[in-house]
């Protein structure tokens, strides 16, 4: 019967699809055919913004350029400092010889529409491997780490945001450097902090950055902050929920960071295992 | 919508491919439209309606066959896995093709009652395999069924209406 054969045709896709990589090249040939459609869903909602900012007020433009000047000149004074403690930081890195952090080239992508799948975190912007996007670059904001991309067709590339249900950043709480994962709940605004022993030192408004040991995200971007820790004795772990820093949900314009982390070769054996250990956590720790 | 008479003694137009494509491929464009948040949750799958609607009111030209197509793309575009939306669509055109006849005897509000069991398979189908595959289940995502099936009349009667003939005797 024929609906027994597509239910099987349908769970054998599922399946190749759930476990197996075979069919991202159909995936891009459709994509490809889907694509001029996808754009032209998102054209009603360009033309109200456009008319949007058409009848935007002469004074409201004056006021936001006044905000900004003064935004600039304080930006440009801290930038200032910053190169002073970048020199600074370059010195006392080469003291304690290790590796320099490299300042990754980044590109700009709009987002071009968000997941209409409600039980996923994902988005899709409007950059692709014609812009040299490649698998597991790095997606943020201004502010913070955004998500990851995991999907690249021509000209799209689907972001997996760091809210998804089955991803996981590595991070470092900036106040006192202790190391952790930080997983997506699933839900827009939280995220949360797992197997943290219920006696590690964790506050409510610490910091999370990125450590950089997975080799994907760069070490020392924000990530989320703590805001809310219950320590049950009954359970091994505290329950830590913390907020992603960067407007997940509310941006249009993303920076997808070119490049991933090198990082140092793998050891061999486990005699050069014990010899590389102290190294690499000073490594980390000074990161 | 009076129901002194079936809806399908009214006299329509016969439903050619084109009219048929032109309806999926507006469903499809409705369904893309940057939803978000509630609006997102509450949205009609306006894809399955359509579909429901020609598996109900020509099955002989709309089956299985051709939602699982309309399926597969669709979790190309949504980056859903292979055969999810496809396997959802399958089941609701099985259902509908099955119960056409018991369907078109029905005035459209009876009609209400009577799809919304087939979209709630689809529809729970789809959940279905999210939950084997990632394990979590998102019981918002059943709202979405019954604002469709609410949909049902208002799409109903716009298909009806444009499937009417036109006054100008030389278009028939």
């Amino acid at each position: 019967m024929r609906l027994v054969f597509f239910i099987v045709l349908s769970l054998l896709l599922l399946f190749i699809d759930s476990r197996f990589k075979y069919l991202e090249s159909t995936r891009t040939a459709i994509s490809i055919l889907v694509y001029p459609f996808q754009r032209l869903t998102t054209v009603p909602g360009k033309i109200w913004q456009e008319v949007g900012t058409y009848f935007e007020t002469q004074n409201h433009l004056i006021e936001e350029n006044i905000q900004l000047r003064e935004q600039h000149s304080t930006d440009v004074a801290q930038l200032n400092l910053l190169q002073v403690l970048q020199a600074e930081n370059t010195q006392l890195h080469n003291l304690v010889d290790v590796a320099q952090r490299v300042n990754y080239p980044m590109q700009m992508a709009e987002i071009a529409y968000v997941e209409r799948d409600i039980f996923k975190r994902k988005l899709f912007v409007s950059k692709g491997a014609k812009a040299n996007v490649q698998t597991g670059q790095v997606v943020m904001d201004d502010i913070g780490i955004v998500g990851q991309v995991t999907r690249v067709y021509p000209w799209l590339s689907e972001v997996t945001l760091i809210t998804d249900k089955d991803h996981a950043v590595p991070v470092q709480i900036l106040r006192n450097g202790i190391r952790a994962v930080v997983f997506g709940s699933g839900d827009i605004n939280e995220l949360a902090l797992r197997y943290m022993p219920i006696s590690s030192d964790i506050q409510p408004g610490d910091v999370l950055i990125t450590s950089g040991i997975d080799g994907t995200y760069p070490a020392g971007l924000p990530v989320a902050k703590v805001i809310k820790i219950e320590r049950d004795p009954a359970y091994p772990f505290a329950r830590i929920i913390c907020m992603p820093i960067a407007g997940v949900d509310r941006n249009k314009y993303l920076l997808i960071v070119a490049g991933t982390p090198e990082l140092p070769p793998r050891p061999e054996t486990k005699a050069a295992v014990a010899d590389e250990k102290p190294k690499l956590t000073l490594k980390r720790k000074v990161q | 919508m009076s129901s002194d008479f079936p809806k399908d003694h009214e006299f329509l137009l016969p439903a050619n491919p084109g009219f048929i494509v032109l309806s999926f491929f507006a469903a499809i464009m409705l369904n893309w439209l940057p939803w978000h948040g509630w609006g997102l949750i509450l949205r009609p799958d306006f894809v399955a309606l359509v579909l429901l609607y020609w598996c109900t009111h020509k099955p002989y030209r709309v089956g299985i066959g051709i939602a699982w197509m309309v399926g597969i793309l669709t979790d190309v575009a949504d980056a859903s896995l292979f055969g999810q939306h496809a396997l959802a669509y399958a089941v609701l055109a099985f259902g509908g093709t099955v119960l056409h006849r018991r369907i078109q005897m029905f005035d459209l509000k009876q009609q209400t009652i009577q799809i919304f069991p087939l979209l709630l398979i689809s529809y729970a189908t789809y959940a279905a395999v999210h939950w084997q595959v990632r394990g979590i289940i998102v019981w918002e995502f059943f709202l979405g069924c019954i604002v469709s099936a609410a949909m049902w009349i208002p799409m109903t009667l716009l298909l009806q209406t444009l499937r009417r003939p036109r006054s100008d005797p030389y278009e028939l």
